[in-house]
Order: C-alpha cells, then sequence, then structure tokens
C-alpha cells in the first residue's frame, strides 16, 4: 500500500534574480514497511527531497500524498497538524530539545497531540529499550549523551507519534562506521515492525546494503540505480 | 507548559536573574506606590476628607482667584453670597494657616484649621472644640504629650484640648482643629481662607463669575496645597519610569532568549508543534517568570513598607500593592509578548538537513 507518493514534484529556490532548481520531475512512491534509500551528491536536492515529503517545503507544481492527502492542498495549519499525526521526522543532527530527558522527547510528542503524557511514560520508555537506549540514560539530557545515543533517541522520537511516514536525513553522517551501521540496523527494522514507509538520505553507499530499494538523486532527478539491493 | 517548565528548569540560572530583576522592581514600585500614598495623605488629608464636596477659592478684590490655599482668602460678602446660592447646600468659612505648637513633651509646626464643628474629623474622645479651644490628631496628642483637658500653646496662645480627632494632616504637619474665631485670633488672619461647599448638583461656574472666586471639586482642591503638586508629579513620574524599564527589561531579556530557542522552536515546529501551541507555551512562561517575581516583590515591597510605617509616611493596603503588582506582569508580559511574537515566523524547515 502506496503510503507517500511524489507526483512530478518541481522545487525552485531564489537565486539572485534567477531561480535554482532543486527537484526536477520527481515522482516516487513508497509503500508501508518499505526502507528506501536515497543516494547522491552534495547539492542533488536529496534534503529539498525530504523536506518536500516533510510539508516543510511546498513544491512550485505536482503532488505530495501523504497517508491519502495531498498536502501541496493543505494549509500551513493542516500541514503543522498532519505532521503531528502521521509524519516522522529523523534528522541530520539530532536535533533534540536542550532541556528535555531522553524520555521527555519522546513525550513532547504526546503533549502536542493533546495526550495523557502520564499514560504515554511506559510506552516511551519500551520505545527507548527497543532502539538500545540504555534504561540508566533515559533521564539524561541530550548534552550528557552520546552521538549515537542522541540518535536513536532521535529515532524514537519520530516514531513514538506512529507515523506512516518515515523520514531520515543522513542518520548516519555523525557517527563512525560501525554505530552507523547499527543505526541503519535499526532502520530496517523499525519499519519492518512499525511498517512505515521510510526515505532514508545518505551519503554512505555502504549502509545503502539494508535498504529495499535505492534511487540516485543528481541535480535534483531521480533515477533507478540498475543494481537494487536485496534486503539481508 | 510541558517545555517551558523544563526550559526554566534547565536555565535556572538565567531565569532566576529575571526573576529577581521583576522582584526588586516590583519592591521598588510597591515602595514607591505606598510613599506616594503616605506623603499624599501627609499633605493633604485635613483637607481631602473633608466632609464636602468642593472648595471655593478667593482672591483680594482686584486679583484673580486661583486654587492657592496659601494665596486664597474669602471676604464676608463672598461667603454670605455663597450661602444664598441655589443649589449649594451649605458653604462654611474655613480657615487654613500653619502655627507652632509646643506642648508637654515636644515643640513643633502644626497646621491649623478653623470652622464650624460640622467639618470636624471624627472624635475620637472628648467633644468638639468651642471658642479658646482645640481639638487635636491624634498624632499631636501623642507627639506633643496632650490630652482632652490639657493645655496645647499655639503661636503666642494658651488654649485648652477639648477632643482628639483622627489623624489629619495638612503640608505635611499634623492638624489641630478649633472654631473660626480662635483661628483669626491665632493665625493673626481676619477673612477665613476659603469655602468648604456641600452642592446638590448645580454648576457653579455662573456664580463663580458672579464673585470673583474659583470653585473646584475637592480632590481637585488639593494641588492648591504647597508642594502637594511637585511631590506627586516627580513620584508618578519615576513610578512610570520603572514600569517602563522593566517592560523593557523583560522584553529584552525574552527576545534574547527566543532568539537563542530558534533551532529548538524550528525542531517543535517540525514534529508538528502549531505556532499557537509555542506562543503559549512561551507566554506561559513569561508569566511564570513575571508573576513569581512580581507576587514575591509585592510582598517584600508590603512587608518592608509596613516595618517603615513606623518611620515615614507609607499607605499599606491591598491596592498599594494589587495594583503595581498586577501592572508589572501586565507591562511585563506585552514587553515579552513583542518579542514571543517571532515565534510564528520561525520556518521549521531550517530543522532539516545540515545548515544549521
Ligand atoms: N533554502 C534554500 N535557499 C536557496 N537554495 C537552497 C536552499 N536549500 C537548498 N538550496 C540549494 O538547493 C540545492 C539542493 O540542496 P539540498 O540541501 O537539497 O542538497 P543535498 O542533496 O541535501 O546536499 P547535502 O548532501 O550537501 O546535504 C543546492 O544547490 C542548495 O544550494
Ligand atoms: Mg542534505
Amino acid at each position: 500500500m502506496t503510503v507517500l507518493a511524489l507526483d512530478s514534484v518541481r522545487l525552485t529556490y531564489p537565486d539572485g534574480d534567477r531561480r535554482l532548481t532543486a527537484l526536477d520531475a520527481v515522482s516516487l512512491d513508497v509503500a508501508a514497511g518499505e526502507l528506501l534509500a536515497v543516494a547522491g551528491p552534495s547539492g542533488s536536492g536529496k534534503s529539498s527531497l525530504l523536506a518536500v515529503a516533510a510539508t516543510l517545503s511546498r513544491p512550485d507544481s505536482g503532488q505530495v500524498v501523504v497517508a491519502g492527502r495531498d498536502t501541496t492542498r493543505l494549509s500551513d495549519k493542516e500541514r503543522t497538524a498532519l505532521r503531528r499525526e502521521h509524519i516522522g521526522i529523523v534528522f541530520q543532527q539530532s536535533n533534540l530539545l536542550g532541556s528535555l530527558t531522553a524520555l521527555e522527547q519522546l513525550l513532547v510528542v504526546e503533549h502536542l497531540r493533546g495526550g495523557p503524557v502520564r499514560a504515554a511514560r511506559e510506552r516511551a520508555g519500551a520505545l527507548l529499550d527497543s532502539v538500545g537506549l540504555d534504561a540508566a540514560k533515559r533521564a539524561r539530557r541530550p548534552h550528557q549523551l552520546s552521538g549515537g545515543e542522541r540518535q536513536r533517541v532521535n529515532i524514537a522520537r519520530a516514531l513514538f507519534g506512529r507515523p506512516a511516514v518515515l523520514l531520515v536525513d543522513e542518520p548516519t553522517s555523525a557517527l563512525d562506521h560501525e554505530r552507523g551501521a547499527q543505526i541503519v540496523d535499526l532502520l530496517a527494522r523499525v519499519t519492518a515492525e512499525h511498517g512505515t514507509a521510510t526515505v532514508m538520505v545518505t551519503h554512505d553507499r555502504a549502509l545503502m546494503a539494508r535498504a529495499d530499494r535505492l534511487l540516485d538523486m543528481t541535480d535534483g532527478r531521480l533515477a533507478v540505480v540498475p543494481t537494487p539491493a536485496v534486503r539481508s | 507548559m510541558f517545555v517551558a517548565l523544563r526550559d526554566i528548569r534547565f536555565a535556572k540560572g538565567r531565569f532566576a536573574l529575571m526573576g529577581v530583576v521583576v522582584t526588586l522592581i516590583t519592591t521598588l514600585v510597591v515602595f514607591l506606590y505606598g510613599l506616594t500614598g503616605g506623603l499624599g495623605r501627609d499633605a493633604s488629608s485635613a483637607v481631602d476628607e473633608l466632609p464636602v464636596t468642593d472648595i471655593v477659592f478667593g482672591a483680594p478684590a482686584g486679583a484673580a482667584a486661583e486654587v492657592s490655599f496659601s494665596s486664597s482668602t474669602i471676604s464676608a460678602a463672598q461667603a454670605a453670597a455663597w450661602a444664598r446660592t441655589p443649589g449649594v447646600g451649605s458653604a462654611e468659612p474655613l480657615g487654613v494657616a500653619m502655627t507652632r505648637a509646643a506642648g508637654a513633651t515636644a515643640a513643633g509646626s502644626v497646621s491649623l484649621f478653623g470652622g464650624s464643628a460640622d467639618l470636624l474629623p471624627p472624635l475620637l474622645s472628648g467633644s468638639a472644640p468651642r471658642d479658646g479651644q482645640v481639638a487635636v490628631s491624634r498624632s499631636v496628642a501623642d507627639t506633643y504629650g496632650v490630652g482632652p483637658g490639657g493645655t496645647l500653646g499655639l503661636g503666642t496662645e494658651k488654649v485648652t484640648v477639648s477632643g482628639i480627632t483622627a489623624t489629619r494632616s495638612y503640608g505635611h504637619a499634623a492638624t489641630v482643629w478649633t472654631t473660626l474665631a480662635t483661628w483669626q485670633r491665632i493665625s493673626g488672619q481676619r477673612q477665613p481662607t476659603v469655602l468648604a461647599v456641600r452642592r446638590s448638583g448645580a454648576d457653579l461656574g455662573a456664580a463663580d463669575a458672579a464673585r470673583g472666586t474659583r470653585t473646584v471639586a475637592r480632590g481637585d482642591a488639593l494641588v492648591g496645597i504647597d508642594g502637594y503638586q511637585a511631590e506627586h508629579l516627580s513620584l508618578q513620574m519615576i513610578q512610570v519610569f520603572l514600569f517602563a524599564v522593566s517592560a523593557l527589561v523583560t522584553g529584552a531579556f525574552f527576545t534574547v532568549w527566543t532568539v537563542q530557542r530558534k533551532p529548538d522552536v524550528a525542531v517543535l515546529k517540525a514534529i508538528g508543534a502549531s505556532s499557537g501551541y509555542l506562543v503559549r507555551d512561551a507566554l506561559a512562561q513569561a508569566l511564570a517568570v513575571l508573576g513569581g517575581g512580581a507576587l514575591l516583590g509585592g510582598a517584600i515591597g508590603a512587608g518592608g513598607g509596613a516595618v517603615a510605617a513606623s518611620a515615614v509616611p507609607f499607605a499599606v493596603g491591598p491596592a498599594t500593592v494589587a495594583v503595581p503588582v498586577a501592572v508589572m506582569v501586565l507591562l511585563g508580559l506585552a514587553g515579552s509578548a513583542l518579542a514571543i511574537a517571532r515565534i510564528t515566523s520561525v520556518d521549521p524547515l531550517t530543522a532539516l538537513g545540515a545548515n544549521r
């Protein structure tokens, strides 16, 4: 079942008195439980692709359908609500909130949804366990965690709202190779377990082996990589 | 207030500093408020609490009447004409003067009011003065060591104390009441200073024009007390400046704070926090800091004022505390709201990617 669909998406940025084309006729379908990797050189438009899928950027033209809704027709407020309900984002820098403990990084998602925060504690703890964060570290703030631990919390936060779509921007760029591999393993596992439609952007070709599908981005255009990786 | 509370806890030092600043300014404002009230009362209560509606000021023939107790004087003809004016229930002559008092335990300045017994403040003991007698404010009784039946020297005269009234004062000198005749003798003035009028609705402008007098409502007559206006205005100006300073300081604090928080705000928006949610959260944070600081400052100001009241004129009351506390909170909120409004323009896109 397709959960995320981009159709002929075009995105430009102002560039002096001309416009720079960041995404050019990009079309894409991602099904529930599928891990799609997007690779490509720096500046090719990978983050722009995620921004459009995340409803953080409005494309100039084309459609972006998330969970059955064409997001290009929604107001800012509706897009915010859509992100809250259906989209999980794993940022490149583990963008955790400085004043919150690891556990609270997850609980704030529940608070944003107006849910009972106290009742969510157990589920948050279990999710942190499942991404491999020591129980002893749940009460730590971001500056007391390692880069890999922060990235695990980041993933757990993105998953906590049970999103249909999980968008991941270079999750391993701040990590060494081994930790990076662990994180990608984790993403492959949660994609399968939670049935999310996951799009992962990465520079690191070695990590793409875990993806179900690999696309290549060049100058704002997507191309299928001839030898698709096979999930192990 | 999920994030706001945790931010306060996390950045304790900064918020505590801000809270202390709010506390100190509020303390100062409450002090000033109490002092303004106390000094105002000390300068004017004998006039302000007269049981009349208006005060008529006069001037010697030829001069224009102005609102000034020190230059006003009322002729017998003016007094008689005013007593007959339609719409005027009563117009009683009142003498106002400063004089020197000498009692058993002290000597100093008092204000001397001469007029009929119905202008007298409430009697606490004894009776209203007859000619040759005075009723003294309680504070005069205490300071000069006199009571009903005792003797008080006023100017060159010696008078008997007939009773003690509630404390009133005028021009920062406690008030002694007597009859108009005795007032004339002690003050050496022939004519009363003003008329104390009870009016029943009529417009007194025409009467004023006909008699060359100037009539103002009792509350507006206070500016006719020497020094009252200057004192009041300078204290009020300091208050206004303090309020402005507090609004600017809180505005500046929350501006810096909001700018620092921008990355966090972008992340929160990216994960689905609406601008409304974030603004409410930030305003609640500002309210917590301002409310906490202002309440503490109000308590310290009221407590300090109560202690200081024995040494300086200080009026502590629910209003003298509640008004400055409320104004501090409201102005602080206004200042921080301007800063917090920036939250709405933070682009959640900045949370994504490496460009931050
Ligand atoms: N906000 C912006 N305003 C103007 N141009 C932008 C903006 N964001 C990105 N660009 C440009 O759009 C192009 C695509 O940028 P994007 O960030 O999507 O690339 P990327 O593939 O994620 O690169 P990297 O691998 O370095 O993160 C680049 O040429 C970039 O300079
Ligand atoms: Mg990028």
